[in-house]
This record gives C-alpha cells, sequence and structure tokens, in this order.
C-alpha cells in the first residue's frame, strides 16, 4: 500500500487534470469542470488544491503550503507532509525559494514570479452561489454574461449599510468576461490578483478548477461613486511592524488585550531577521516553540 | 509572548498517537479481529461498501476498525482506497433474475412462482433486548430444507406482459460512470441511480419518507424485493467470451407506483428502482422511491417543488463524504476571513453610530435615546 504514483494520482487522472487546467488557462475565469478524485482528506479541506497541485509538481519542484498565511497551521503541515510523503518533493517556507505554493484564504504578501505557480483550495467557486442556489441556473448567467443579480446585491448592500458588506471572496471580473470567485481571501488581497506568476483554483467537492493566467486583467466589482477598497486592521505588525501586511488580531489575556501580527508567518520572519522590529517585537529566535 | 499556532507537526503526531490508544481501547479486553468484524457485524460491512462503491467485505471491515466503528469514516477510508486502484474494465451488466435468492418478498401478490421467501429479516422479531448475547452468542440447532431450484423470475415481468406497467426504455450500452466524470445536469437516470446507491442511507431513507408524507407523494408498494448471490461476468477480449469473475450479494428493490396519466402517459403503473451492494434492504428500498420521485419529468408528471423531486438537490447533497467534509472544514481556522469580517463590521458599526449621533443631535435627542446599541437590541428581540 506504501507504493503510490508520483504525487499520489495516477498519470491518465493527472492528465484529465491538466487538460482541465489548461482548458481554465485558455479561458480566463471560467469554470471547467472535471471528474474530482476521492482523495485521502476530507472534501472541504483542500482536495481541489491537492489534486490541481498533484497534477503540476514534477519530482524538481519546491513546495510550499499555506493557510491563513501561515505554513504551519495544522491542515497546511498535513497537506505539505502529503506531499513529502507521495511525491518526494522539497519543501520549504519561504515565499521566494518555492516553485509552487499552495494557499488557504491567502495570496502571500511577496509578489510572485514568473516561473512560480499558486494553488488556491477553493470551498464554493461559484461567485453567484448564494444568489442562486441552482448549479443550472448559475451556469446559464455565466454563459450569458448575466451579472445583473451582483450588481443588484452591491448595490442593495450599499443602500443598506453604506458600504460593499463583503469583506471576503470579494467577486472580481477577469479579463472583462468572467465574473470569478478569488476563493475567500479577504479582499486586501485582491488588487494582488493580477501578477506575474500562474494562478489556479480548485474545488474538488464542486469538481471545478479555474484560471488567472500571468498578467491578467483581474477588477474588484465596484461601482464608480462607491469604488473598491482593499482594507486591513489599521495597525502596524505589533512583531515585525510591517505596515502593509494583513494581519491576524489576537486576544491576549482575559480582559480582551488585543495584539496584532502578520498573517503571512513568512513575510512577517524574513522581516524580523532582516532587523525589522515592532511594538512588542523580540529578536527571531525566541519563539521557536 | 503568544506565539499563533506554533508547533502543529507535533500536535498533529500527537494527536494521531492519541488516536491509535483510544481506537484499541482497554487492552485487558481481546483485540476485534478484522474477520470477526466481517462475520458478525455484516451489516455494518455491507453499508460500508455500498456507500464505498467497492465490494471488498475484507476491506470494509478494517475499515470499521480502523475507524472506530464510525461508518461514514470508514466509507471515506474505502473511497480513498478505492481512487488508488486501477481500472480493468465494465462487466457486463449483472442478471438479477438469476439470482440466489436468501430473502424475496412481494407486497404486490400473495403468492407467485418463486414463492415468498423471509429469509434472515429482523421483520418480525421482537426488539426485546437479548441478555443471553451479552454472556454468549451461540445458538442451538438450525432447521434445514433444500434451496429452490431454478431461477426466480420478477414480479415486474408478470404486470409487463400484461402491459399494465410503464415500459423501461433501454439505456446506454455503456453507461456514464460517476465516478470517472463530473455530474452535469440533467443527469441520465443511470447517473441517477449510481448517486442513489452509494448515498447516504440516512439521507435517502429521509427522502423517501418525504415522498411517503405527501412531499410528491407517489403511493409505493413493494412489488419484489429480493437479497442474494449473482455472478459477476466480464468479457475478456482475448478469449471472447465472457467469464465469471466472481460473486456478489445485492439487494433489489421494484416498487409499482400508482399514476393516473398525464398529458404525455396512459394510466398505467410505474416504476421505481433500488439496487444495492450487501444486504442493504432500507436503502434499497430508499432509493426506489427516490428514484421514482426523481422520474416526474419522463412522465408528464407535474413538479410538486417537493425536495425529493428536485434532482440537483438530491443529487448534490446525497452524498456523506462530500457532505461530512464540507461541514466539517468549519472546524479548521478561519481567522483571515473572519478578520475582514470583524473590521467590516467595526466600521459599518462606526459609520451607523456616527450618523446616529448626527440625527440624534439635530432632533435634539440625548445620544441614549437613540443609540445604536438599544435599536440593535430591539431588533434581536423582535
Amino acid at each position: 500500500m506504501s507504493d503510490y504514483n508520483f504525487a499520489y494520482l495516477d498519470e491518465q487522472t493527472k492528465r484529465m487534470i491538466r487538460r482541465a487546467i489548461l482548458k481554465g488557462l485558455a479561458i480566463p475565469g471560467y469554470q471547467v469542470p472535471f471528474a474530482s478524485r476521492e482523495m485521502p482528506m476530507p472534501y472541504g479541506w483542500g482536495t481541489g488544491g491537492v489534486q490541481v497541485s498533484a497534477a503540476v509538481l514534477t519530482p524538481e519542484d519546491r513546495f510550499k503550503v499555506i493557510d491563513q498565511g501561515a505554513d504551519d497551521t495544522t491542515n497546511a503541515v498535513s497537506i505539505r507532509r502529503f506531499f513529502e510523503k507521495t511525491a518526494g518533493v522539497a519543501v520549504t517556507e519561504a515565499t521566494t525559494e518555492a516553485s509552487v505554493i499552495q494557499t488557504r484564504h491567502r495570496i502571500p504578501e511577496t509578489p510572485l514570479r514568473e516561473d512560480q505557480i499558486l494553488v488556491y483550495q477553493v470551498p464554493i467557486p461559484e461567485p453567484l452561489r448564494f444568489l442562486e442556489p441552482s448549479e443550472v441556473e448559475t451556469r446559464k448567467m455565466h454563459s450569458l454574461e448575466e451579472y445583473g443579480l451582483m450588481h443588484v446585491k452591491l448595490y442593495e448592500d450599499i443602500s443598506q449599510h453604506g458600504a460593499i458588506a463583503t469583506a471576503y471572496a470579494y467577486p472580481v471580473k477577469v479579463e472583462g468576461r468572467y465574473v470569478m470567485d478569488p476563493s475567500p481571501i479577504p479582499k486586501f488581497d485582491n488588487p494582488k490578483l493580477e501578477m506575474a506568476g500562474i494562478q489556479l483554483f480548485g474545488a474538488g467537492r464542486e469538481q471545478r478548477i479555474y484560471a488567472v493566467p500571468p498578467y491578467t486583467q483581474v477588477v474588484s466589482l465596484d461601482f464608480d461613486d462607491y469604488p473598491f477598497e482593499p482594507t486591513k486592521a489599521d495597525h502596524a505588525c505589533d512583531l515585525c511592524g510591517a505596515t502593509d501586511s494583513y494581519l491576524d488580531e489576537l486576544i491576549m489575556d482575559d480582559a480582551g488585550g488585543r495584539m496584532f501580527m502578520c498573517s503571512d508567518t513568512d513575510y512577517c520572519g524574513a522581516r524580523r531577521a532582516a532587523g525589522h522590529l515592532g511594538a512588542q517585537g523580540a529578536p527571531l529566535a525566541e519563539d521557536a516553540a | 509572548m503568544y506565539v499563533a499556532v506554533k508547533g502543529g507537526e507535533r500536535a498533529i503526531d500527537n494527536a494521531h498517537a492519541w488516536l491509535a490508544e483510544e481506537r484499541r481501547g482497554d487492552r485487558d479486553v481481546a483485540d476485534l479481529g478484522v474477520d470477526q468484524i466481517r462475520e458478525q457485524m455484516t451489516l455494518a460491512v455491507n453499508r460500508v461498501m455500498a456507500e464505498g462503491s467497492l465490494y471488498d467485505p475484507d476491506l470494509a471491515a478494517l475499515a470499521i476498525k480502523q475507524s472506530r466503528g464510525d461508518l461514514i469514516e470508514a466509507i471515506f477510508l474505502i473511497r480513498a482506497s478505492r481512487t488508488t486502484l486501477p481500472r480493468f474494465g465494465g462487466s457486463n451488466p449483472v442478471d438479477t433474475a438469476t439470482m440466489a435468492c436468501d430473502r424475496r418478498v412481494s407486497a404486490t401478490f400473495k403468492d407467485a412462482p418463486g414463492g415468498q421467501v423471509l429469509g434472515p429479516t429482523f421483520d418480525y422479531t421482537h426488539r426485546l433486548l437479548d441478555f443471553k448475547l451479552a454472556a454468549d452468542g451461540e445458538f442451538g440447532e438450525m432447521p434445514q430444507t433444500e434451496p429452490n431450484a431454478g431461477e426466480t423470475p420478477h414480479i415486474m415481468g408478470f404486470l409487463d406482459r400484461e402491459d399494465l406497467i410503464q415500459s423501461e426504455p433501454a439505456g446506454a450500452d455503456t453507461p456514464d460512470d460517476l465516478t470517472r466524470s463530473p455530474l452535469e445536469l440533467p443527469a441520465s437516470r443511470a447517473l441517477r441511480l449510481q448517486a442513489l446507491t452509494r448515498g447516504d442511507e440516512g439521507f435517502i431513507l429521509g427522502m423517501a419518507y418525504s415522498t411517503q408524507r405527501g412531499y410528491a407523494r407517489n403511493h409505493a408498494f413493494v412489488a419484489e424485493l429480493r437479497i442474494g448471490a449473482v455472478a459477476v461476468e466480464m468479457e475478456i477480449p482475448e478469449l471472447g467470451f465472457a467469464i465469471d469473475i466472481g460473486e456478489i450479494t445485492l439487494t433489489e428493490c421494484e416498487t409499482v407506483n400508482q399514476f393516473k396519466g398525464s398529458k404525455t402517459e396512459p394510466p398505467q403503473f410505474t416504476r421505481g428502482y433500488g439496487l444495492v451492494f450487501g444486504m442493504t434492504e432500507r436503502k434499497a428500498i430508499s432509493m426506489a422511491l427516490v428514484d421514482r420521485a426523481l422520474r416526474w419529468k419522463e412522465l408528464g408528471e407535474d413538479n410538486l417543488g417537493a425536495p425529493a423531486q428536485d434532482e440537483e438537490f438530491v443529487l448534490y447533497h446525497a452524498d456523506n463524504i462530500q457532505a461530512t467534509g464540507f461541514l466539517e472544514h468549519i472546524k479548521l481556522p478561519h481567522y483571515v476571513d473572519f478578520q475582514s469580517e470583524l473590521e467590516l463590521i467595526r466600521k459599518l458599526r462606526r459609520e451607523a453610530q456616527a450618523s446616529e449621533q448626527a440625527t440624534g443631535q439635530a432632533e435634539g435627542e440625548g445620544p441614549s435615546g437613540g443609540s445604536l446599541k438599544g435599536k440593535m437590541k430591539e431588533g434581536v428581540a423582535s
């Protein structure tokens, strides 16, 4: 039972997935149905991303996995181990050293290069799903480019709350055609969706793959008088002092004392290693638990 | 200093070690053999094979042992293992008319060729705890008889001959395979039946029950329920003919449903069909009812808007491995999305509060009278 094919999936399955990826790259933002396989980890835990990673990894790759921006969250550890075991690939926590990065809910702070692939885990690939529950209907809406419902939703947000009340999984339009769910990344990350690297999105349970090729136009939906605003906590990182990174908020004591730190642990660590210190920062060695 | 979720690797290793210890339980109690599970927990083994879509009692028993008796977890293990298996080809359709029936009952005819055979059923047991089993699982002499000779004809065949039942169009020579291509709607009946036979027993049961209670009622009679072994045959290209490659136990249920006729169909009986691996009678009957409910379109019936009629609803939510995975994933960290929601709520409240105060002052009210907090509480109460 221990002799699995490279990266677990058999070659036929990987070929099927690669075809879906190529189709996705050819039609940016279009959701390509694919025959998702049952993986040895649960649906909803990254099986789509895992299948896409399995299809693109080669023995020479260096692989990085982040969940919520961090390399050492339990599910990121679990997925990294899976590929160490089944593909024997080298792994890294450094964004700049990785050739393939699988992510859940974040885009790394360090800009990606042309020789890097970012693989997203996607829970619900359909940006219109919570406006229209039927897949038959939403596929029709995409093919007719019928996105009025989404604009009405955003408009209703503004009339009710004075702002667009979507903070993550903020819908985007890709290359002027398909409205796409960027997966549940905070809207802070949306501007990074236009990048040099290849972006692949895998939704295992929903059996969909989609893609954004390098340097593709990705526009966050908004209105002229209510322009899209990427937001983050109005603080600097308490560990590394960064003011340009997305922050996690931690509760420090029973009185509800807070501290803020970079959600991208590699970015934060690299800054501290380079000598940047935040308000509560300590030299890097201390927190190696 | 606090450092979030460091040490994930060690935590995972330790969790696995603890899980292994809990699985084993008290070491003074003998370890449970996989053969014991296979032989004495057969109905659990059958469910795992049916919903795991893999007929292998030994692997199913191992999965049940490994999963500590959590059958959905066991089904998951089987499905994940199944993914890695090479596929040699398709068998010929099994011929359930040749089934060696352990059980065969009809609710529509008092007697029919092949007879009524109760078989090993719980049906007429009084559900009283048998404390003797706690002490000793042995039993006395078992009466013996000769097995029925010859084939047991399908009850439906008799209705078919009279043309009283809807005729069944032939399916595709090679039906689609749910496990090899993505489910796209509308799905062929073959795909629907595949999804139902591997769907969660509880979900299919609930859907079937809802039709009985009036959500797209299609009053079903069990024309026939049969359980037994059938041979699996496969064409071997090199040989040019089919050979037996094994034997599997199946449960088959055919229902006869009332039907007054529609714009397109004359008054006649209609069919529902259930076929499930192993001795899985509840599932097979449920499957037949849901199959019938999903056939409203081809029979020209009205869509009553009932859940069991909604192909997308039933097929997209029947799979317990998909459902449990997605349900349980909400245990995973969501700091990032939650953080973005926190910021949004804080921002919206700040703005609401500011405009509230501005209006309050303009109307000469104190800020306490019309505070947002008070309003929100009212909102919750109503």
